[in-house]
């Protein structure tokens, strides 16, 4: 018992520095997929037949490829091929991203086609073009809708960025791997791994649902 | 109709609009004097929202042309689309205040994202023309928080903030509590004396009467009536235009 509170107190620094590295992925993926998703889904709803079908093929193919296959396919293949040179985190980070963007996408499309058909109608009265509508009227009430979808998104990405680990990226499971591997304490281990990533979970839900109140309208029921 | 000779405001010619297979309108032609209160009725269905959305291409017609100031609109064109919306003001039923923003920003947002104005400004304008419809102590409340009447009066105020030549009005009263549609009428009476050119479709009869120069009846389509509204209401002159309002106002419990 001494033994397993020692190797864990000894691991803690180690996977905590992990444990940065998982939130740095994570962060950079949430966002990365926001610039990416956002124009989707505005191009899903409003574009015209070439647009879609441009943003349709690339959810179809970011929701129908598995997260392990991309990021082999891009990691050892694309990013080679193209001549990029990326470390592990910043390559899952990507792949992440922009997986996370299809879906985020998904999440935004919703959000859009809730809105009731006036608010576009009423900012082109006032002679906005669609772009300016877009981006005033219409954002500014999906990305509020959004939130709570987003947050789920989170926990997603949060999961899916351990898969990391097979390329090599020094993150939460990584370096629980490495310890428990040498320490043969795989239970602990991994007990506090699973532990490490229910509380970001918890902590990131938390933040975002602080925002979801802070940004919440007056009386806005919808 | 106040200046026959001059040119008009805004003509209208031969807007054909067909949704989903049926035909909406059916080649509709109106002209807007400057001044002129027009007033729609007739039966829903009719095409009176579609013909006023027409009117600022919400909707693109088929066919047809619409002139502002004798020059042609081409809606095609995104520039001059919005220029042209600009000086076209809109009042729906169903108010479509921008849900995220408060009363002030409603009416000033187009002020600084289209207009091009300062923040100070734009505030400044929007605040104006809030008093002008009795709101200027509801400036900072979001649309959620506002009755049917205050949510309409700032929208009445969002369009006249952008200094529109032609007014625009699709049953604004009909989506109200029937206790707040006088507030509204209010605002839209005053509109008309201080000389606004409007078109609106409504059911208020009495409103009608007293400040319509000219009333278009439509059905399936078409304006199949207009005049004054001395002459299509008068007692017995046998229009359809008398024979729905008599409906309307048996329904609501009263005499013509």
């Amino acid at each position: 018992m001494n033994e397993t509170l020692t190797v864990l107190l000894d691991a803690l620094p180690f996977v905590l520095q992990g444990a940065a590295v998982t939130v740095t992925a994570v962060v950079g993926a949430m966002f990365l997929g926001l610039f990416i998703g956002v124009p989707l889904a505005v191009g899903q709803v409003y574009g015209g037949r070439a647009v879609r079908f441009v943003c349709d093929t690339y959810v179809w193919f970011f929701r129908g490829v598995p997260i392990l296959v991309l990021l082999f396919l891009f990691y050892f293949g694309l990013f080679n091929f193209i001549g990029l040179n990326l470390n592990a985190v910043a390559a899952a980070t990507i792949v992440l991203g922009m997986t996370s963007g299809a879906y985020q996408s998904q999440i935004f499309r919703g959000s859009i086609l809730s809105l009731p058909k006036g608010q576009l109608k009423a900012a082109r009265a006032l002679g906005m073009s669609d772009a300016l509508a877009i981006r005033a009227i219409i954002l500014p009430q999906a990305l509020r809708l959004s939130i709570p979808g987003w947050s789920n998104e989170y926990s997603i990405i949060l999961k899916d960025s351990a898969l990391a680990f097979v390329l090599g990226a020094s993150e939460i499971m990584a370096r629980t791997h490495f310890v428990a591997s040498r320490t043969y304490q795989h239970l602990p281990l991994y007990i506090s791994a699973a532990v490490l990533y229910f509380l970001l979970t918890w902590a990131g839900v938390a933040a975002l649902r602080v925002l979801e109140k802070r940004v919440r309208i007056k009386g806005y029921v919808h | 109709m106040k200046t026959n000779d001059k040119t008009p405001l805004m003509r209208v010619q031969g807007l054909s609009v067909r949704l989903g297979g049926r035909e909406i309108l059916k080649s509709v032609s109106l002209d807007l004097y400057e001044g002129e209160m027009k007033v729609l009725i007739g039966p829903s269905g009719g095409g009176k929202s579609t013909l006023l959305q027409c009117m600022n291409y919400l909707i693109l017609p088929d066919r047809g042309e619409i002139e502002l100031e004798g020059r042609h609109v081409d809606p095609h064109n995104a520039r001059e689309l919005c220029g042209f919306r600009q000086q076209v003001g809109m009042i729906f039923q169903d108010f479509n205040l921008f849900d995220h923003l408060t009363a002030v920003d409603n009416v000033s947002i187009a002020l600084r994202k289209v207009r091009g104005m300062g923040k100070a400004e734009a505030r400044e304008r929007a605040m104006a023309e809030l008093s002008r419809v009795g709101l200027s102590d509801k400036a900072r409340l979001y649309p959620a928080e506002l009755s049917g009447g205050q949510k309409q009066r700032v929208s009445i105020a969002r369009a006249l903030a952008m200094d529109p030549k032609v007014m625009l009005l699709d049953e604004p009263t009909s989506a109200l509590d029937p206790e707040l549609v006088s507030e509204v009428l209010t605002v839209i009476r005053s509109l008309a004396q201080n000389g606004m050119t409007m078109v609106m479709a409504t059911h208020q009869m009495g409103f009608t009467r007293a400040l319509a120069d000219e009333v278009l009846f439509m059905q399936e389509g078409r304006i199949i009536e207009q005049g004054s509204p001395k002459e299509l209401l008068a007692e017995g002159s046998g229009t359809r235009t008398l024979d729905f309002c008599s409906q309307i106002l048996e329904v609501e419990g009263c005499t013509p």
